[in-house]
Formats: C-alpha cells, structure tokens, sequence
C-alpha cells in the first residue's frame, strides 16, 4: 500500500506519515501541494492520496478534480484532511468525489477511522 | 474653509504703481487700463485658488468617506477578530506545549524504573553466569524476569501511546500557521490601507482602486476558531462533518 500525503506544513505531514505507519502504512512519500502531487501521482503507482485543501500553487480540491479527470488516477481513494468546515466546501468536495473529509484538529482514531471505513466500501464494492 | 488671503503687499506695489502711471502725463489710457486688468487679476486668481481648493476639499471628503466604510470594518471587526485568533494561537501552543510536557513528566519515570529493574536483573544474571546463585535466589531471579517481561510490556505501549500523544499535538503548527498567515495578510490590508490615506491627505489625486479586493468570494476559512463562525454554515466538528456526509450517502 503506497500513500502520497500532499500538505504545505511539513509538520502536519510528518504527523501523517507517522499516524500512518502506526497504523501499519510505511510506504509513504510527501509533497507540499497539488502542483507538486499531481506528477508524483501520475507517475508513482500510489494507492491512496492524503490531502489538505487550503495550500498555494494548487489547492487541495483542484488536486481531487485533476484526479477524478486523470483515467490512470479516476479510481484513486482521496481521503481530505483539512481545517476547511464549511458545509459547502463539504459538500463540495463529496461532489467532486472525495472518499473522505477529516476536519482538522483530528485524532488518531479518527484517521484509522476514516481509512478503514475507506477501504471497506471500496473492498465492498 | 479658510480663505486664501490677498497678497496684499503684491495688490499694494500694483496699486502705487497705477497712481504713479495716472499723475504721470505720459501714461497712455491703453497702458492705464492694462495695470487695471493686472490688478483685477490679482483678484480672479484669488478667486481659482480658492474653488481648486474647494474642489479638493470635496474630492478628499468623498475620498476619505470611501475608505472610512473598510477602514472603520477593520477597526470594529476584523481587529478584534484578529485578536482573539491570535488568542487561539497562545491557547493552541500552550496547550501542545503542556501536552508533550505532561506526557515526559508521566512517562520519564517509567523508562526509569524499567532501566532499574534491567540493571538489577542484570547484577542478579552476571551472579548466575559466575554460578554464585543459590536455587532460592535462581527461582527468585526467574520470578523477575518474567515480571520484569510483562511490566517492560505494558510500559512500551504505555510510552508509545505517550509519543502519539505528543505527535498529535503538533497538529497546531499547521493550525496556528494558517491563522497567522490571516493575521499578516489582515496586517497587510492595514498597511495598503494607511499608505493610501497619508497619500489623499499628502494630495488630492483620483485614487482608490485598492479598496475592493477585500472581498474575495472564493476565500477559505481556515482553522475554525473556538466561539467564532459558529453559524449553521460551518461543522463543529468531525462528529458534524460525519452526520452531513452520511446525510449525503457517505
């Protein structure tokens, strides 16, 4: 299983990338924003894509857009963790086809929460 | 508005100078009446000067009146909120901060008494390679050990959800980051803002382009902020954003 994590706070990153090899995710790679995450994505045989909304050069729901556009990528599970809690950019992003919303401040559980139930409905499916 | 005052000592040197030209025999009628019309003009540019001023004072009144709509916004609002979102950042780092220090405090003698046992048990194995142990001290040595196993157990995940803990907490650097970045751009506004003020006060110039771009429809929030924006609009909380998800066959 191999995670792009796309933030533009290294620290929130590395929070991530640590959440997620405690949850047993230890094939991970970063990148500070969608400009950046999209031509590691395309290229880099991901399997699940963690990414914040809010960052400069390419947002978080652009990225998700140029995702669900890409026919290598349309399948992709996005799952968005994000400090954006208005309930249309909710709804927008559900729209758009995010797999998962997480507000942040989040919790661990919280994650493996999200990522479980993720993986549940695509193993459902 | 004050008047522009005549220049009276310049009026004077005209006016010594017309009765000069009138005792004077030679002086023409022609030459009489153009010092009249100097002098009378001396009156008309009194007159300009004091229109373009009125002028001016209108424009920077209707100048002034436009930027006080967002200059008084950033005073009664945006400062204020400005404020209490830097409050958040000293409550947010505050608390990260008490967070790792409580987990250190708590979890420090627990490496420590484990590091004690491992030295004990280590004094009491160097026995047992000399073959100084008796059978009592041996079983005893065994009973420890196996202690020794289970508290290191429950120890280790003790301190490792101790370190998650403190990883967490660092969630407020991007936090606190974002509602800085606020802060500088609201600063910035502010700037832009003086500047061009002591520019319509320094001279009345057609200006006034940089007032709208406040207002960007597409602006992202950021951070929610404990107490502020708690309209419907806006999720509480992942408990919130979970129920509007499913609401929507999530």
């Amino acid at each position: 299983m191999k995670i792009l994590i796309v933030d533009d706070f290294s620290t929130m990153r590395r929070i991530i990338k640590n959440l997620l090899r405690d949850l047993g995710f230890n094939n991970t790679d970063e990148a500070d924003d969608g400009q950046t995450g999209l031509p590691k994505l395309q290229s880099g045989n991901f399997d699940f894509l963690v990414t914040d909304w809010n960052m400069p050069g390419m947002t978080g729901i652009d990225l998700l857009r140029a995702v669900r556009a890409d026919e290598k990528l349309k399948t992709l599970p996005v799952l968005m963790v994000t400090a954006e809690a208005k309930k249309e950019q909710i709804v927008l992003a559900a729209q758009e086809g995010v797999n998962g919303y997480i507000v942040k401040p989040f919790t661990a559980q919280t994650l493996k929460e999200k990522i479980d139930k993720i993986f549940e409905r695509i193993e459902g499916k | 508005m004050d008047a522009t005052p005549i220049n009276r000592d310049l009026l004077l040197e005209k006016a010594q100078a017309l009765i000069t030209s009138i005792e004077s025999s030679e002086t023409t009628d022609e030459q009489l009446e153009l010092q009249i019309d100097d002098i009378n003009s001396l009156k008309d540019n009194h007159l300009f000067q004091e229109l373009g001023k009125m002028t001016r004072d209108i424009h920077d009144s209707i100048m002034q009146f436009r930027m006080d709509s967002r200059i008084s916004d950033l005073a009664e609002t945006d400062i204020p909120d400005a404020k209490d979102r830097l409050e958040y950042v000293i409550t947010m780092t505050e608390k990260a901060a008490n967070t790792a220090m409580g987990v250190i405090e708590e979890g420090s003698p627990v490496a420590e008494k484990l590091g004690n046992q491992a030295s004990v048990l280590k004094a009491q194995w160097q026995k047992f390679r000399n073959r100084e142990l008796s059978v009592d001290e041996l079983r005893s040595m065994g009973h420890d050990v196996e202690e020794y196993f289970d508290e290191s157990e429950r120890m280790m995940s003790k301190l490792l959800s101790g370190f998650t803990e403190i990883l967490m907490a660092q969630d407020f650097q991007d936090l606190t980051g974002q509602i800085i970045r606020q802060v500088i751009n609201l600063v910035n506004e502010i700037e832009t803002n003086l500047v061009e003020l002591i520019k319509i006060q320094g001279e009345a110039q057609a200006k006034g382009e940089s007032m709208e771009k406040h207002d960007e429809a597409k602006k992202l929030d950021g951070p929610q902020v404990p107490g502020k924006e708690t309209t419907d609009n806006v999720m509480k909380g992942q408990d919130d954003v979970d129920d509007l998800l499913a609401s929507l066959g999530f």
